[in-house]
């Protein structure tokens, strides 16, 4: 039930795109196409559930020798070398995959969607854990991850849809590119919110 | 773009308002600028905050760009920018933890935001330190005035109130305040100055 609701809440309810704020780089970046948005969403979502368990494991060695202090630096390096090396075991082990995804890796390291989530799920103000001091455990923080990024997946294939259509119409001059992105993205937000209160 | 006269330097610390504006024109650090910019106080807090990593991490690199190997630069770059990042936490936390508190997560995230290391991949690694610091304080000062202008609008609209100062007794448009609005107020902004900026190119 706990993983359920995680699960709902992290892809409608506070959707990391389209109410957090994570990730928008990405959004408006590679969003022009359905298929890229699709392979973005796919390298993402498998970056962010390695990266949090790898993290998250990190933090309790931290949380041993009070070096909290050292999270920021620590998570960014452990992400950008996880990005690395997992470019290079899926050139080895499965070139169909690294094919699919190989473009959009190494983006990621700058992705702020990786190093939130990393973070989030290790401050104790995490939101829905079942623990009683609100902490996530390794089994929640996974779900939280993976759920995080489906969410970031539904929202960027939504949004490349809708910017496929819009690149038909004839919007004004001065709207052309981003605005106009800027503006279909307030409306998706708003068909998101409708959401709120579900959890 | 090498700084030598004093209008030079000048321009350094100008371009960033406008000609190179990191919000609305060149669209980088779009995370920190959506969602700190619920009010005027939070988006220029947020801003400042990126000027003061920006600055020192635009010093420093290009202090050591000459030492450090092509290779490894970037890598290198991000270790020295997620110091200065974990520096401004400590010291936020004992000195404004109420604005450490509202900006919460995005303290740490100033390491992945491409204005920062966009500046030291374009700027600081070949210039000298004085201009870089120049550099990185025309950049801060025109995102710090981006974010401060959106999270204004937001403000007026969504809360009927200027810098935490309420001009009207009833409620705003609650959904300025929310994603909605940070979406929409960004987007026409980006139409308005690009408007402006056309009309003075003519």
């Amino acid at each position: 039930m706990e993983f359920i609701l995680i699960i709902i809440s992290a892809v409608f309810v506070n959707n990391i795109l389209l109410s957090q704020f994570l990730g928008i780089c990405p959004f408006l970046g590679v969003s022009n196409k359905l298929s890229t948005a699709a392979g973005m969403s796919m390298a993402v979502c498998f970056v962010i559930t390695l990266a949090t368990v790898v993290t998250y494991l990190l933090n309790m060695l931290l949380v041993n020798f009070n070096l909290e202090f050292l999270q920021t630096i620590s998570f960014i390096l452990v992400i950008a070398a996880l990005v690395q090396m997992v470019e290079i075991v899926l050139k080895k082990i499965s070139p169909a995959l690294y094919s699919a995804l190989g473009i959009f890796l190494p983006l990621i390291t700058t992705n702020c969607a990786v190093l939130g989530v990393a973070l989030t799920v290790v401050q104790k103000s995490s939101p829905f854990a079942a623990a009683a001091d609100g902490m996530f455990n390794l089994g929640e923080a996974v779900v939280y991850a993976f759920a995080t990024s489906l969410g970031f997946g539904l929202a960027m294939v939504l949004f490349a849809g809708l910017r496929e259509q819009l690149s038909l119409n004839n919007v004004p001059k001065a709207f052309k590119g981003i605005p106009i992105a800027l503006v279909t993205a307030s409306i998706l937000a708003m068909a998101f919110m409708g959401f709120s209160g579900l959890v | 773009m090498t700084g030598g006269t004093e209008m030079g330097k000048f321009q350094l610390i100008t371009k960033g308002l406008i000609k190179e504006n990191p919000t609305f024109v060149l669209l980088l650090g779009m995370c920190p600028t959506l969602a700190t910019t619920t009010s005027a106080i939070n988006g220029m807090s947020m801003g400042l905050a990126t000027m003061f990593v920006l600055v020192l991490s635009n010093m420093a690199i290009s202090l050591i760009a000459p030492y450090v190997p092509d290779k490894v630069r970037i890598p290198s770059y991000i270790v020295v920018i997620a110091t200065f990042v974990t520096v401004l936490e400590l010291v936020m936390k004992a000195y404004v933890p109420d604005v450490y508190e509202t900006l919460g997560l995005f303290i740490p995230l100033i390491v992945v935001n491409c204005i920062v290391l966009g500046r030291a991949e374009a700027f600081a690694n070949k210039n000298n330190v004085i201009d870089s610091a120049l550099d990185g304080l025309g950049i801060g000062l025109g995102f710090t005035v981006s974010l401060t202008v959106l999270g204004l609008v937001r403000e007026i609209l969504g809360n009927l109130s200027i810098f935490d100062w309420k001009f009207a007794g009833s409620d705003g448009i609650l959904a300025f305040v929310l994603a909605p609005g940070a979406f929409l107020a960004l987007g026409y902004l980006i139409v308005i100055f690009r408007k402006l900026t056309s009309k003075k190119a003519e």
